[in-house]
């Protein structure tokens, strides 16, 4: 690994710690770090949207055009449609004309509905109706034997077939929760609470796991450091070690000057309690 | 005009979308292609609003002098070195003075962001003498260092080594560390919120602890508790969230009829 | 006793947060593995790929960004890593907002990783230079995702005229009488949003290509419907998931790594539930015995 890298490393080791310490309470690394991500992804996203929206999908279509004929002498000059509906997002800006911004995203928020219909119809509510009133009572004790935890048996998909009407009852509420209808409904609200718990289960895993990825970098960084699988770069090395010394003092003295806080605080309250 | 034409609009194309869809025929899919390529550059457009409000609010803090306004330059920085790295590249090893080129071009931009700022006249045009003679600096390199050159045309600054070590130690370590502070949030809610009160959060809670525990090797019974969380997800589990998808895709329908027809206007904003 | 547990109701979140870090680090630093059971849900991914001949393309849609690296990037090392194994050809799409970087990161490590001899399942697999156009086509990120899969679903280079690197898809040689997605294989998509919606309902819903899921951990257990119903064929869930992948493909990674931290970041947080839940009916207790 060259050291260019390692330094890399190091800075995203720095930033990694100064988010966590938010967790501690809210300060100016952490602070330093989410005002930088916001500024560097803004970024990064204009260049994407440069070079992989504008230039492939528009600029590239007018490129046989020519401006001063307003592009419409191109092979595809009615690209310049949803340039102009695209410009006119922009009238956002101004009070006086952001109702032309309408017009733009009347087209986007029609086309995307329209479209939305048939194929939610079909993928939400056809295939899962669908799935759910096949039933098949084969191997009803599990396959090959009996065996509860089979989740393809007979019994499983009853089970399936009775939780999904059991919930969507719960979900109606045009007739009151009463009597047989209440108790079935309660057993939807059952359903949906296993399911909520499952949800929730594998969320913690999530959570964890992002927590996970953060010890594997530092440690990746940890093991290059203490190594020293770092072959030195003379252009750069003396300089970035002074920031990088740099960098560590300045964390230094801001936590001296928090745990002396601190105390001056807590000696004041006593003495004037 | 400024009301009714929009929802003409949705309706029109709406309804295009929907019965094209029922009925594909050679010319109608030829407009419903250009419909997708057109609304793609639309897309483009409406994401360069956000960009500019971030850019604006950053600009307006510092000029206002708001709390935290220092922060607004490290943000600004951010963005504009990002857009710099993303136009450049250089053309052989070396890297000249490209780093000294954009280490001017963001300390031009913060004398302007000074000049803005500053209400004091003598320093405001010292700041605005130091903003052009950076400005000269920086225009001087990028046309006389040929160590490295600008595309805008074409994709090269997407493998600009720069470009591409921000995004990996910058944007990574801080992006995914914010959310990793989740981990200690579930972790303290956990002994705070998730309480067996009824019979109802008993059940979330043992589904909750039965899916934590899958892959728990040491627990007595472990591969029958491997296999009962399976079967929970693929059964009870499966029984419940296909009951929410149903209800969803029926809310999504609803919504989307409402849209077309013009029932529904919220989203189109007052005026 | 009830006083111990009602102070431990109400101590500083931070001490739990310090303790949360010592267990994980701990098991991090500590030797062992544990056991991973293989779901037939991960299973089905790896036979599908594994029993595609050589040539065959298979579409990863690497849409999530970086606050989701943790669980779905082992994913997408595994299965891309495989893929190539098998001489199999991959097309990269992005429609997160910064997926491409994902994207990009991941094809240049594997890449790397590719260069070297390595022995999976007992089969050795020789080490080879990884072309783009020949073994793989990035195609970038487009906005508006929905209309984007509609749109390659007519055709490749209606949303993606060239690829990420700016290259015209024609130019490329494997996509070479490529159209849409009648000549690929399956479709994987690797996601931590609401894209997964649209690839279900736009992408698999109208176009019937077979597809699997690959999700983070929060996402996994509502998408297990679609399962059931035969509209996807695989679905991968959180770190679980890709370790199980990893160790179908014989390829540990990141994700069996943390495995172990995962299980004792699960005991320490089961534990905190059961505490928490003898503090409270603890203090319902005394409540009631006061009342009287």
């Amino acid at each position: 690994m060259d050291f260019t890298t390692f330094l890399w490393m190091t800075f995203g080791v720095f930033v990694t710690l100064a988010t966590f310490s938010f967790l501690y309470k809210d300060n100016p690394f952490y602070k330093f770090a989410e005002h930088l991500v916001v500024g560097v992804s803004a970024g990064y996203f204009v260049i994407i949207l440069w070079h992989n929206g504008l230039v492939p999908n528009l600029f590239q279509k007018l490129a046989d055009g020519d401006w001063y004929y307003l592009w419409l002498n191109s092979s595809e000059p009615w690209y310049i449609v949803p340039a102009i509906l695209g410009m006119l997002m922009w009238t956002r800006f101004s009070r006086e004309y952001a109702w032309v911004s309408r017009w733009p995203m009347a087209m986007y928020i029609g086309i995307s509905t329209g479209i939305a219909i048939p194929l939610t119809m079909s993928t939400y509510i056809n295939k899962q109706l669908y799935a759910t009133m096949t039933l098949s009572f084969d191997n009803f004790w599990g396959h090959g034997g009996f065996n509860l935890l089979d989740p393809y048996s007979g019994l499983s998909n009853l089970i399936i077939f009775v939780g999904v009407i059991s919930a969507l009852i719960y979900f109606f509420f045009s007739k009151a929760h009463e009597g047989w209808f209440g108790r079935v409904a309660d057993l939807g609200i059952w359903t949906l609470m296993i399911g909520f718990g499952a949800s929730f289960g594998y969320t913690v895993m999530a959570r964890i796991s992002l927590f996970v990825n953060r010890i594997q970098d530092v440690d990746d960084w940890g093991k290059v450091a203490w190594n020293s699988t770092v072959e030195p770069n003379p252009n750069y090395s003396n300089w970035f070690l002074v920031v990088f010394w740099g960098m560590v003092l300045i964390i230094v003295v801001y936590i001296i000057k928090e745990i002396v806080q601190h105390f001056s605080s807590k000696s004041k309250a006593q003495t004037q309690a | 005009m400024k009301r009714e034409l929009p929802f003409v609009l949705v309706f029109i194309f709406g309804m295009f979308m929907l019965l094209q869809y029922f009925v594909p025929h050679e010319k109608s899919e030829w407009v419903y292609e250009f419909f997708l390529a057109w609304t793609i550059i639309i897309g483009i457009f409406a994401l360069a609003l956000g960009i500019w409000s971030l850019f604006k609010v950053s600009v307006d803090k510092i000029k206002m002098h708001r709390p935290g306004w220092g922060y607004s330059y490290v943000t600004l920085a951010g963005l504009f070195v990002m857009i710099a790295f993303g136009f450049t590249k250089r053309n052989g090893d070396a890297w000249g003075l490209y780093h000294l080129w954009w280490i001017l071009g963001l300390l031009c931009l913060g004398a302007i962001m000074q000049v803005r700022a500053e209400t004091n006249t003598g320093r405001k045009k010292m700041y605005f003498v130091v903003s052009l003679v950076l400005l000269a600096a920086t225009v001087a390199i990028s046309i006389f260092d040929n160590t490295w050159s600008f595309h805008f045309y074409t994709s090269e600054g997407l493998e600009n080594t720069l470009f591409r070590n921000f995004f990996d130690y910058i944007m990574i370590p801080i992006l995914s560390t914010m959310f990793a502070l989740l981990a200690f949030f579930i972790a303290s809610a956990a002994y705070r919120a998730f309480r067996a009160r009824n019979l109802m959060a008993t059940l979330l809670l043992f589904a909750a602890l039965l899916v934590m525990s899958r892959f728990n090797p040491w627990i007595p019974g472990a591969e029958y508790v491997a296999k009962a969380s399976t079967w929970l997800m693929n059964v009870p589990n499966l029984a419940a969230q296909r009951a929410i998808v149903m209800g969803i895709g029926l809310g999504v329908i609803a919504t989307a009829l409402k849209v077309i027809l013009g029932i529904e206007r919220g989203y189109m904003g007052k005026g | 006793m009830n006083s111990i547990f009602e102070k431990f109701m109400k101590l500083d979140r931070r001490w739990i947060f310090l303790l949360l870090v010592i267990i994980c680090v701990w098991a991090y630093k500590a030797k062992f593995t544990i056991p991973i059971l293989i779901e037939d849900e991960t299973r089905s991914i790896y036979d599908f790929i594994d029993s595609l001949p050589p040539g065959d393309i298979v579409f990863i849609a690497i849409d999530y960004d970086p606050n989701n690296l943790a669980e779905l990037h082992p994913m997408t090392y595994a299965i891309v890593e495989h893929c190539w194994r098998k001489n199999l050809k991959v097309i990269f799409s992005a429609l997160s907002q910064n997926g491409p970087g994902m994207a990009d990161q991941a094809i240049r490590d594997i890449s790397d990783s590719m260069k070297v001899d390595k022995e999976y399942n007992g089969v050795l697999y020789k080490g080879r230079e990884i072309k783009n156009g020949v073994d793989y086509c990035f195609l970038g990120y487009k906005p508006y995702y929905g209309l984007v899969i509609l749109g390659m679903g007519q055709n490749f280079r209606l949303p993606f005229p060239n690829d990420y690197y700016g290259t015209p898809l024609d130019s490329l040689p494997m996509m070479k009488g490529v159209i849409n997605y009648d000549q690929v294989a399956c479709v994987i998509d690797l996601s931590g949003g609401s894209i997964t919606d649209a690839w279900i309902a736009f992408g698999q819903g109208k176009f019937g290509f077979p597809l699997a899921l690959g999700l983070t951990g929060v996402m996994t257990a509502q998408y297990y419907p679609y399962l059931g119903s035969g509209q996807i064929f695989g679905l991968m869930g959180g770190l679980l998931g890709a370790a199980e992948y990893e160790s179908l493909a014989d390829n540990p990674g990141r994700a069996i790594d943390g495995m172990r931290v995962q299980l004792f970041a699960h005991l320490v947080i089961i534990f905190f539930i059961i505490m928490g839940n003898i503090g409270y009916f603890a203090s319902q207790r005394r409540k009631k015995r006061e009342e009287v």
